[in-house]
């Protein structure tokens, strides 16, 4: 069946902010869905609130419109397009959600919009775990016994009759929120009540559960002739009990025999036309008891999901591309296979390798939150690696990671179990937590068997017999003593297990240089193999590769200099999908300027590891070995022009310094350490008489105290070399300070990010209170031409992480002056540094004084904000500049033009991951806890903050009770900010202090609230029962600034678990006031980036390599 | 699990070509002789177990490409047939021990129970893709240490004096020497053995009951049991050495209703008059493309053959089904001698159920 010819316009959903349990992965599927159906002649309209995706970039759909993705916008964005059909199955839960919302309420309907991909009714059925389950039942498919309950007492009943232990499930939402295994009854009760909260149509599913069983996906694709293909099976190295998302997974499925799993292919094609997805792609669980081989269906996801994006990375078979063309009417096999250029998409794929995923985390950043893994997703991001084996791939991807280790133990991390015996090991093991593949290698070092281990884990012998021969062999290598002693046989035995030149070195105390040396002396060096779907039964055309440790290369050489861009690795708090944007770009840049591209990444969520991004994508470990191993394999097939590492954030950043200085294009690696190096930053910047706040730096205690008694407290204490604010703290006093500096030392010995060391000094500056903070991006050429990109000012003050504020395009409050005076010294910065591309250089103000703070010569996260701002495409320009363009020959090429500005405002809001830890302190501070971000944009710059507000999920009420709670120094400003709501028709309840300084003030105050705990004389209701009975809609709340802060605490924990917006800052305040008060005179309304750029429609970027 | 060292060994392919490894499997060290057969490789994911024991592969050497073989371990009810057939196994990774509820025995038990050499640590990806390129072609493997120890000119002699598959009758190595009874379905089956698969005989016994009988059975005595159909089996090597089944089969014809699978199919187009030819290197694995053309449905078959019907060369019969990969005929009908095969292997083992529907429609022309 052809491509439909009755479908003109077509309105793609993105999935918002990158939050926990829905990543980048669907940039990675709404990108290529764009791109499909733009090249198939449609006319694509998109919708996402992310600003720092791929997919929002102008050039992948005819409007795109960051706009925040609820309903009533959407249904704005419909009317005023009037697209024929909606795809809403690359776009995660969000846009599923979305699309159904709309159904519901009968706007499709109204405008003649067609629902393609996934049918409403389908969509029910998935969702709905009643319906989903009775399908199930109806076609022969096991589910565990369940039951469902829409309130308490009806879920106690329930659980009681099935029996524990039970696995409690709200209906419709994403990631596993608010879900949980209960064992008795007061577990029972206590989950099911956050279940029933979790859950928009307060229904939760309680079944029996099956944790320790086994765990498997399948990705299923139907067209709409009903051909049926599975693209890949995964298997969970966790057991049920951890979400898959939080679970090592492993492609292809190990563990069953081909019986095992035709039944389970068969399974999931009933599933999949039970339910009645029409076209595209699937993901379904099942689940299996190791002792008998019983099967039960778990779930599935009637869209493309997380695991549709790793199994694409996997096998290469593009699912969201194929999903796409499903959806407008292709069936699979009038598809062709990219990868061989011959064969149709109508197979399934074959690998000869095995892929292994592994979830990173960030339980670091949630003190009191304890990294116990279950039912609920909290990974923030993943890394997945190939290795023909296991083992390979296991130890691959451990290193991936970027967590200080260098594979499954055999390096410094591993002492950490060492103080406990035996029994301590494998009682900790027991427990599923982001250390757990590393106690098992431990546990099996010490002779604890696989079979107590299988008893204690439930993980599958099999994968732990695989970690054993890693242990066998890391005992033989002890023996051999040294590189010296190793033949050709046993390197090659060594490195086929995963091993790394750095574990090796650390095992026999020699550098890492010595091992590799010795290792390629006696002819071992990695070979590339290619990801081919077809376990190289034909030609592969697409250069998709991984190393291994095999007989040959497949590379082909090829005939224009290369540049190899580096990737940012696992998505993490601080470095996420921005730098990927920065990367993707520079790809498509350089290729269009006839450079051949190299992508080097272990990200399988991204547009970056996608295998037509680049002319080349190695999916490797973004580590020293990794890349040199990829460089010598490219330069033995070609000229190397050179290596982008400024545009990956930290990850690549820190290979700089190892990697040849000819190769690194741009900014010299001196320059980066210049700017990292705490005494040659400070005499540059007296050089240059930029005033920064007093400070100085300390590799001990002592010093840092001698630091912050000569500048005065409050000091920031910052690490050198970090992102994210990793351990940054704002400390008051001495006693403060101690602490800060012992939990850094903690850091520092087992080599982790952020750790205290001689040549990591740590920073320590005089921390300047209600300063106004701002970021500039800016890129310099090589002739010395700096390109200011943006002055963003930030709304919350200087001492919230950057990445952690909102802030503004063209800055609200700042004198043009000040802005001017920011220019200069950027430029005076980028030229004194010898910045040759991006360059990040962060301020405060405070009255007419610009402090420079610090300067990264590197693409910043706020790279793909300013871009859609205004217009300009500044990862692509920074990308030719390192390789050699100028910025006027840019112009001239037409490739950079002027910003647009003027008529509009453009705000970038953090997402915080609050709601999934909600017993975490929604406080804001200097280290960064917001894992993805938003952009409003409008006319004003209320307007545009209340769309960023929306679009974070906090959407500001149009009156009410705004409940204030202020530290003694944010009073004086609050009155200004209260006067103002009770201006536009709140009421003010506020704690005793705030209300009595209100109050003097002359701004009414309807409630006196009590503190917790404390007898307030005249009563009145305590804060967190105020806001537990919905009687406040907006919390404002700032901390003091030293001190206990509990009561503090409670009152935003409330606001986070109650869903009430909450504001820590009086900043945020003022500006969600003026939002209020700009949408009450002039409702928001919605306007594409084509529009606001003024732009012509452009080509589609980065065509496919030849 | 042992630390032991394994040997190490070398397989050399009659071109010269020459891969490192490791010996495993069974090696007779009193006897050192190298394993010897046409090298093929086979893409499946799971069912090394059913591929081992499949009849088919009798005078080949079978490369797995999917890395990790044994992971499950073996059980009796995988077994395609009563013994490996197959002369050696070349692959990656050997598990060192089966995880499964349904295993009995390790891979490396199984290998050694089968007599069967093997050869691990290979890079077979670079052997796949160089049979892709260069052709299946005979090969040989042994160790080249310890006390089975071959040197690489016995195996390079051993290779080059392996005559392949190419007009040698195989079948009569695997076929059964006496008729044998299967199933308990409604109709009476008659299954010519050139290599039967069990999970054929599964399949067929639901809807008939029948016998298994010897490749050279002649028809007058197939007929004589009064058959509602006869079934032709899958089997190993090339068509053309066959052509005593053949005779058979052309006079069975449009006297009962015909079914074939993979050799059986390519037995009853050259009875049709069609012509056989060699591949380059087949097709072996569970995850070829295969377009019925009379609904114009894909379904995902298994297969594994050498040799394939020539397009065009059956004038009597109508193509019923073609692999969209390669274009090469994977089944042809011939209504009004009440006569259907196909090249794949519908009844899988390993390999999808997707063409099951086929036994329904065999059930059907013998019920009509």
């Amino acid at each position: 069946m052809p491509r439909r010819d009755d479908l003109h316009s077509i309105l793609v959903i993105g999935s918002g902010p990158i939050v926990i349990g829905q990543a980048v992965e669907f940039d990675y599927s709404g990108t290529q869905a764009c791109r499909v159906l733009r090249q198939e002649g449609y006319r694509v309209v998109l919708a996402n609130s992310n600003p720092a995706t791929i997919m929002t970039d102008p050039e992948f759909a005819d409007r795109t419109y960051v706009e925040p993705l609820t309903p009533d916008v959407l249904e704005a964005i419909v009317e005023r397009e009037r697209p024929d059909a909606v795809l809403p199955t690359l776009g995660g839960q969000t846009a599923l959600n979305l699309a159904m919302a709309l159904h519901e309420r009968g706007t499709f309907e109204r405008f003649g919009v067609e629902m393609i991909g996934a049918r409403p009714e389908a969509i029910a059925t998935a969702e709905d775990r009643e319906r989903f389950k009775k399908a199930m039942t109806e076609i022969g498919l096991a589910v565990p016994e369940s039951g469902f309950a829409y309130e308490l007492a009806e879920a106690m009943e329930v659980g009681e009759r099935i029996g524990y232990p039970l696995i409690i499930r709200p209906s419709y939402i994403l990631g596993g929120a608010g879900t949980g295994i209960a064992h008795d009854r007061d577990d029972l009760a206590r989950i099911a009540a956050a279940g029933l909260a979790a859950s928009p149509i307060s229904e939760i599913l309680i079944e029996r559960s099956i944790a320790g069983w086994k765990e498997y996906e399948l990705e299923v694709m139907r067209d709409r002739a009903d051909n049926c293909v599975i693209v890949c099976s995964i298997e969970n190295f966790d057991p049920m009990g951890v979400h898959t998302g939080d679970s090592i997974t492993v492609a292809p499925a190990q563990t069953l025999s081909d019986e095992e799993y035709q039944r389970m292919r068969d399974s999931a094609f009933a599933c999949i036309r039970r339910i009645g997805v029409e076209t595209g792609g699937s993901n379904i669980q099942f689940a299996v008891d190791p002792a008998t081989g019983d099967q039960v269906v778990i779930e599935m996801n009637p869209r493309v999901s997380r695991s549709s994006a790793l199994a694409s990375k996997a096998t290469g078979f593009p699912i969201a591309k194929i999903a796409a063309r499903l959806a407008v009417g292709y069936t699979l096999d009038e598809i062709r296979n990219d990868i061989t250029g011959e064969t149709p998409a109508s197979f399934e794929p074959t690998i000869d390798y095995v892929v292994t995923k592994i979830p990173r985390w960030a339980f670091e950043k949630f003190p009191g939150i304890p990294d116990v893994l279950g039912t609920r997703m909290q990974s923030v991001g993943e890394a997945m690696a190939i290795g023909r084996t296991f083992p390979e791939s296991l130890q691959k991807g451990l290193r991936s990671l970027e967590r200080g280790r260098w594979g499954l133990n055999c390096d410094a991390g591993e002492a950490l179990w060492d103080g406990w015996d035996d029994d301590e090991l494998v009682r900790r093991a027991a427990i599923a937590t982001p250390d757990r593949p590393f106690q098992l290698e431990a546990a099996l070092r010490r002779g604890i068997t696989v079979e107590r281990l299988h008893e204690a884990t439930g993980v599958d012998p099999w994968f732990l017999d695989q970690i054993q021969l890693v242990v066998d062999e890391r005992r033989r290598l002890a023996d051999l003593g040294g590189p010296g002693a190793l033949g050709r046989a046993d390197w090659k035995r060594a490195k086929r297990l995963g091993f790394s030149d750095a574990q090796l070195a650390w095992l026999w105390g020699v550098a890492e240089g010595e091992v590799r040396a010795a290792r390629l002396q006696a002819g071992v060096r990695a070979t590339m193999k290619t990801v081919d779907t077809c376990a190289a039964e034909f030609e592969a055309r697409t250069p998709y590769h991984y190393s291994t440790y095999e007989d040959d290369d497949e590379v082909g050489s090829g005939s224009r200099p290369k540049v190899v861009i580096l990737g940012s690795g696992p998505n993490r708090i601080g470095q996420g999908v921005e730098f990927d944007y920065c990367c993707v770009q520079a790809s498509f840049a350089l290729h269009d300027a006839g450079f051949e591209t190299v992508m080097v990444n272990c990200n399988p969520e991204t547009v970056s590891t996608d295998y037509d991004t680049s002319d080349r994508l190695y999916f490797e470990p973004v580590t020293w070995e990794d890349v040199q191993n990829v460089l010598d394999v490219e330069s033995s097939a070609g000229e190397v022009r050179g290596v982008i590492v400024a545009l990956g954030g930290q990850t690549p950043l820190k290979l700089a310094s190892q990697l040849p200085p000819s190769l690194v294009l741009g900014t010299p690696p001196e320059a980066i350490d210049l700017a990292e190096d705490r005494e040659r930053w400070n005499a540059l910047c007296r050089r240059l008489g930029i005033p920064q706040p007093a400070g100085g730096t300390a590799s001990g205690v002592d010093e840092a105290i001698a630091v912050a008694e000569r500048v005065g407290y409050p000091v920031l204490v910052r690490p050198s070399y970090v992102l994210g604010g990793r351990a940054m703290e704002i400390v008051y006093g001495e006693e403060d300070l101690r602490r800060a500096m012992e939990s850094l030392g903690a850091f520092g010995s087992l080599g982790r990010e952020g750790g205290l060391s001689a040549e990591r000094p740590v920073l320590v500056d005089r921390f300047l209170e209600d300063a106004t903070e701002v970021d500039v991006d800016a890129v310099r050429d090589a002739e010395g031409e700096v390109l200011i990109g943006a002055v963003m000012e930030h709304v919350e003050e200087a001492g919230v992480h950057s990445g952690d504020s909102a802030c503004v395009i063209p800055p609200p409050t700042l004198p043009a002056a000040t802005v001017a005076t920011i220019e200069r010294h950027t430029r005076a910065i980028a030229e004194a540094l010898g910045v040759v591309g991006p360059i990040n250089v962060q301020y405060a103000v405070r009255d007419t004084t610009v402090y420079v703070i610090e300067a990264n010569p590197r693409a910043s996260r706020t790279v793909p904000f300013v871009s859609k701002a205004t217009g300009v495409p500044l990862a692509r320009v920074a990308a030719r500049v390192m390789a050699g363009a100028t910025l006027r020959g840019l112009r001239e090429e037409g490739l950079l033009g002027d910003p647009v500005g003027g008529n509009h405002v453009s705000v970038k809001e953090a997402v915080l991951p609050f709601s999934r830890f909600p017993d975490a302190d929604t406080l804001l501070g200097p280290e960064m806890r917001s894992t993805g971000e938003v952009m409003g944009i409008d006319a004003t710059f209320g307007l545009a903050f209340a769309k960023s507000q929306a679009a974070a999920g906090d959407t500001l009420p149009e009156g009410g009770t705004v409940f204030f709670s202020l530290a003694d120094r944010d009073k004086a400003a609050g009155v200004a900010v209260a006067r103002r709501f009770v201006q536009l028709g709140f009421t003010v309840a506020a704690t005793s202090g705030t209300a009595a300084y209100f109050e003097a003030q002359g701004v009414p105050v309807a409630t006196v609230v009590a503190k917790v705990g404390e007898e307030e004389p005249g009563g009145g209701a305590d804060a967190v029962s105020l806001i537990r009975d919905g009687k406040v809609n907006l919390v404002v709340n700032t901390p003091r600034g030293r001190g206990p802060r509990a009561d503090g605490a409670y009152i935003r924990r409330a606001a986070n678990q109650h869903r009430v917006a909450c504001l820590t800052t009086v900043a945020a305040a003022r500006a969600a006031a003026a939002g209020i008060a700009d949408r009450a005179a002039s409702p928001p309304r919605v306007r594409s980036l084509q529009e606001y750029h003024g732009a012509h429609q452009l080509p589609l970027p980065g065509a496919p390599p030849t | 699990m042992t630390n032991n060292r394994r040997a190490a060994a070398l397989l050399v392919l009659a071109d010269g070509t020459s891969f490192e490894g490791e010996a495993a499997g069974w090696w007779d060290a009193g006897d050192p002789r190298p394993a010897t057969g046409e090298v093929v490789f086979n893409t499946t994911l799971t069912g090394y177990q059913e591929v081992l024991t499949d009849p088919s592969y009798a005078g080949q050497i079978i490369c797995f490409t999917y890395p990790h073989i044994g992971n499950y371990g073996v059980s009796a009810a995988d077994n395609e047939s009563a013994r490996a057939f197959c002369r050696g196994v070349v692959v990656r990774d050997l598990s060192p021990r089966p995880s499964s509820w349904r295993s009995e025995m390790s891979i490396g038990e199984f290998l050694e129970s089968q007599r069967l050499p093997a050869i691990t640590g290979v890079d077979t990806r670079r052997l796949t893709r160089h049979i892709r390129e260069a052709g299946s072609m005979p090969g040989a493997f042994g160790p080249v240490e310890g006390p089975a120890a071959l040197s690489e000119t016995d195996l390079k002699e051993a290779a080059a004096a392996e005559p392949g598959t190419l007009g040698v009758d195989l079948v009569s190595e695997v076929t059964t020497e006496r008729p044998y009874p299967f199933g308990a379905g409604r109709l009476r089956v008659v299954a010519y053995d050139f290599g039967i698969k069990r999970a054929i005989l599964r399949h067929l016994g639901t809807l008939a009951t029948g016998e298994v009988v010897p490749a050279s059975t002649p028809a007058a005595e197939t007929l004589a049991k009064r058959p509602d159909g006869v079934f032709l089996s899958n089997g190993p090597g090339d068509p053309a050495a066959v052509g005593y089944a053949v005779e058979q089969i052309r006079e069975l014809l449009g006297r009962v209703p015909v079914f074939g699978i993979c050799l059986g199919h390519q037995l009853m187009a050259t009875a049709l008059g069609g012509r056989t030819y060699k591949m380059p290197f087949g097709h072996h694995g569970g995850n070829h493309p295969v377009r019925r053309l009379a609904t114009g449905q894909v379904e995902i078959t298994s297969q594994n053959h050498n040799y394939a019907v020539a397009e065009g060369s059956v004038e009597g019969a109508q193509v019923t089904h073609l692999n969209l990969n390669d274009g090469v005929i994977e089944g042809v009908s011939c209504p009004e001698l009440r006569a259907f095969s196909v090249q794949y292997h519908p009844e899988a083992g390993p390999g999808p159920h997707d063409a099951s529907y086929l036994f329904s429609e065999f059930e059907r022309l013998m019920g009509a």
